[in-house]
């Protein structure tokens, strides 16, 4: 009863599908951003694979078995004269008799996509326009994230939590991305990415029962804090490790493909995820498989001590984009209108094209990586002076409601003892839960636990029994 | 963890039935289902297999395989069957699971319209399509996280390593990802994924692609592990595998994929955690698994002409070792030998050892002998490849030791 699917956006007339049913095949259609199209690629690819013949230039077809008619046209010349070609996988290949090798970079850096300047004035009207609600409950989750970040920064510091992530700096990457996302769209993190978990309604408690890992923490107590996951909000849990989701998300990608849902997949990491070897094999794999896929990098100056300098040399990653066959932007980090609009656009054109698309948003890591790096101790406190306060995503984009007539001071002031409020009664609530019971340690490590479990965990019982000062008290069995 | 009998008249459910997320979004192509099973028990209570709770909260079910003598044929019905050999088997557990559940799906190198590097995922992608028989680029622990992900999201993909040695590339997402997701994300997120593949020293492979991962996953948490010998219980581990909910590695072996067996004809599925009783007997306790089991088989020959009677296991299942089994072999023959591929140093044969004589030690008339290959890379030439790896006479000498 299985029924049969295509990988290729394209018609495949090659193919002889068994079962006719559930043939799935996906028709192009251009995606609203002007970006500019690899234009022969797409509309040229596959028309018809019997051809064989030598005039017709047969470009890379996805299916391998009958593509390498194409090796008998290998030797083959275009007839008309002029420079030669050589017909080979992927497109024509002109020849030239100019030793050139490319240069390690354009002249001129990618250009940056951005609406909002540091004074939260419009400088284009080319973005898409959202509403005062929208735009003020973007404000509004942007300071949550802000207050959030600062009242469990000083938890961690206090001693009252063990560690935390922070995301300054960042909080217009976080919020206006999630809010161009619809729910459906799952969210494969790094870790400084909360603001969009926020957005989609985990609640300030939530988070606070994470970082305490106690009895309500929805993970059990198994993470670290700031280490989320939320089935219900289709957020996955974090994972200490660098870049290891970037797959995954092109894991979920192919799933939704499979599926035939309207909904990508979004996978963020950071400047110094990209050096890894998952991000370039996802990469790859998305563009190979046609996957709904959008890759977010954070570029954001840092990656604990490393900067970007030494951590590659190429113009960003933006630029790696193409090098892989995957549409790719440069954005400005600190604006969120900008950052919407790009995301709309991503998402609009990774789900009609099934393509990946990649999103470099330039920002700076306005904390330190994490509480246990004191970051003052590789850069200048001036850089994170400027960034922070020139550079402030929050302070421009309110410049920009109050502009707008949405925003006064009266509301920032009332907002901002609200949100301190909620923050703190949260933590304090969260403080005086009780963690969760011995019985947790066993559970989840398979969907039933096996007979070896089920004897380690009576040793434990038994052990704690036998003494119990060694043990933390109230342990609840 | 009892076998699943298909009962008459089910059919799959939809993938994103297992996430909830997804149901509401379902396109109307997908039709809901119902899906009914019997769960049958070895002691022959019945009862319909929809209560997880229920199922997990009794003991583990013994000998849900038939124990019969000769091991070519295991078939549990009256009808003749049909003859196979041990990669058509996989396959067809494959393509039978494909079938019954859309959400299944198979990924790795070479896999679509090449069919696969032993040939066992052949005429699938021209079948299901090759979006659902996915050819990746060389990248094991990308697309094993690509497999973790789409996982995640409600499919039951299957990862191929084109051998087990490539797989250790993939070790961190199996380890990190695989291992730990449900765990981390309190049981929010299930990862139902086999990885499989073949593995073991073949004919002059060299030392890279003769490689026993059984030895450096198992100590994995969240992970299971099965290692198939026969025809039979390649096709019923398969398909156990595939519907489990946790993540399974499948252990095959290069030189058993030309086996040939005669299996049943009606379904059927094994248990995971269940070992299997290849020959009764009364001297001494071999507990073995994949090609090793061979080796043991033809030693047993010249033992029973020798007047020995072992009794040899195949535990199949490497975590978690079937105990049960095991023990019960223990008791009565309170001799055991091991006899494995893996390395001396840290094998599933040292893990094997530890656990015997933690949990038997009363019963042991002797210590336990474990015959393993050594310490070394895998040699090239013949011979010294040959030597590496335990013989039938190494194993007939330590029974005879062991039943001094």
């Amino acid at each position: 009863m299985g029924f049969y699917l295509s990988k290729s956006r394209t018609v495949m007339h090659n193919l002889k599908p068994k079962l006719g049913s559930l043939g799935v095949m996906f028709h192009q259609s251009s995606g609203i951003a002007s970006f500019s199209h690899h234009q022969e690629s797409q509309s040229g690819l596959i028309k018809n694979l019997g051809a064989g013949s030598c005039n017709r230039p047969t470009l890379f077809t996805i299916w391998r078995s009958e593509h390498f008619k194409a090796e008998k046209q290998l030797d083959c010349k275009q007839n008309s004269g002029g420079p030669q070609v050589l017909n080979f996988p992927g497109g024509n290949v002109k020849f030239t008799s100019e030793l050139d090798f490319l240069p390690e970079g354009l002249e001129e850096r990618v250009h940056c996509y951005r609406i909002l300047d540091e004074n939260g004035q419009l400088t284009s009207s080319n973005f898409v326009q959202i509403s005062d609600e929208l735009a003020v409950r973007m404000y509004t989750y942007m300071a949550m994230l802000q207050t959030m970040d600062t009242i469990f920064y000083e938890a961690q510091r206090q001693g009252r939590i063990s560690f935390y992530v922070t995301a300054i700096g960042e909080e217009a990457i976080n919020i206006a991305s999630a809010a161009a996302l619809q729910l459906d769209d799952p969210v494969f993190p790094q870790y400084r990415e909360s603001g969009v978990l926020l957005w989609r309604g985990f609640t300030l408690q939530e988070f606070a029962n994470q970082c305490f890992g106690n009895k309500n923490d929805n993970c059990k107590g198994r993470q670290m804090p700031a280490h989320y996951g939320s089935v219900k909000h289709n957020y996955f849990t974090v994972a200490s490790t660098v870049a290891t989701q970037v797959p995954h998300a092109v894991g979920a990608a192919y799933s939704l493909k499979m599926d035939r849902i309207n909904a990508c997949s979004i996978t963020y990491f950071g400047d110094g995820g990209t050096s890894t070897g998952d991000f370039h094999a996802a990469l790859n794999f998305a563009a190979v498989m046609e996957a709904p896929v959008i890759f977010f990098c954070r570029n954001n100056g840092w990656a604990i001590s490393t900067p970007v300098g030494d951590q590659f040399r190429s113009d960003g990653i933006v630029v790696r984009g193409q090098a892989y066959g995957v549409h790719s932007i440069r954005v400005d980090g600190n604006d969120a209108l900008a950052i919407y609009s790009a995301v709309r656009a991503a998402r609009q054109m990774a789900i009609t094209e099934q393509r990946p698309v990649l999103i470099e948003a330039l920002t700076y890591r306005g904390g330190h990586h994490t509480t246990s790096d004191d970051s003052t101790r590789y850069r200048s406190a001036e850089e994170i002076e400027w960034w922070r306060v020139a550079q402030c995503p929050v302070s421009r984009f309110r410049k920009w409601l109050e502009k707008e007539g949405w925003w006064n001071s009266d509301a920032e002031t009332e907002l901002r003892a609200s949100l301190r409020k909620q923050v703190l009664r949260a933590i304090q609530v969260a403080e005086q839960v009780e963690k969760p019971p011995v019985a947790d340690i066993f559970t989840d490590v398979y969907d039933a636990p096996p007979s070896n479990l089920h004897e380690q965990e009576t040793t434990l019982l038994e052990t704690i029994e036998k003494h119990p000062k060694e043990y933390p008290p109230n342990f609840s069995c | 963890m009892a076998a699943i009998v298909q009962g008459i008249g089910s059919t799959a459910a939809p993938c994103a039935s297992s996430n909830k997320f997804l149901l509401s979004s379902l396109g109307s192509s997908l039709l809901e289902k119902k899906r009914n099973f019997f769960v049958v028990r070895s002691d022959g209570k019945c009862y319909t297999g929809l209560n997880q709770q229920q199922r997990r909260a009794q003991n583990v079910v013994t000998n849900a395989v038939a124990t019969k003598e000769e091991k070519a044929s295991a078939a549990v019905g009256s009808k003749p069957g049909h003859e196979l050999l041990l990669f058509e088997a996989l396959r067809e557990g494959l393509e039978e699971e494909m079938d019954r559940d859309p959400c299944v799906c198979v990924m790795g190198e070479d896999v679509g319209h090449y069919g696969g590097s032993y040939k066992v995922t052949k005429g699938l992608a021209e079948k299901y399509g090759d979006l659902r028989v996915l050819d990746t680029p060389i990248a094991e622990n990308s697309f094993t996280g690509m497999g973790i992900g789409a996982a995640m999201t409600g499919l039951r993909p299957i990862v191929e390593g084109m051998n087990m040695g490539f797989l250790l590339l993939a070790f961190n997402q199996i380890s990190n990802n695989c291992g730990m997701l449900h765990y981390t994300s309190g049981g929010q997120f299930k990862i139902p994924i086999v990885i499989r593949g073949p593995g073991g020293v073949g004919r002059q492979l060299g030392a890279e692609h003769s490689q026993r991962l059984e030895s450096y996953f198992q100590s994995i948490p969240g992970i299971q592990m099965v290692a198939c010998s026969t025809a039979y219980n390649a096709k019923g581990l398969m398909k156990a595998a595939i519907r489990s909910d946790n993540p399974v590695i499948l252990f095959e072996h290069v030189l058993l994929y030309n086996l040939k067996e005669r299996i049943p004809d009606e379904e059927y599925v094994l248990n995971l955690e269940e070992a299997e009783m290849v020959r009764p007997g009364e001297h001494v306790t071999i507990l073995t698994y994949s090609r090793m089991r061979y080796h043991v088989m033809q030693a047993a020959k010249t033992l029973v002409n020798n007047g020995y009677d072992p009794e040899v296991i195949d535990i199949r299942s490497l975590k978690p070792f079937d105990l049960y089994t095991i023990g019960n072999s223990v008791k009565k023959t309170h001799r055991v030998l091991i006899v494995e591929e893996c390395m001396r140093t840290g094998g599933i044969g040292a893990s094997l050892t530890a656990a015997i004589n933690e949990n038997f030690h009363d019963h042991l008339d002797a210590p336990i002998v474990c015959l393993s290959s050594q310490d070394v890379p895998t040699p090239y030439a013949g011979t010294l490849e040959e030597w590496t790896l335990v013989q039938p006479a190494q194993i007939v000498s330590a029974v005879e030791q062991l039943c001094l």
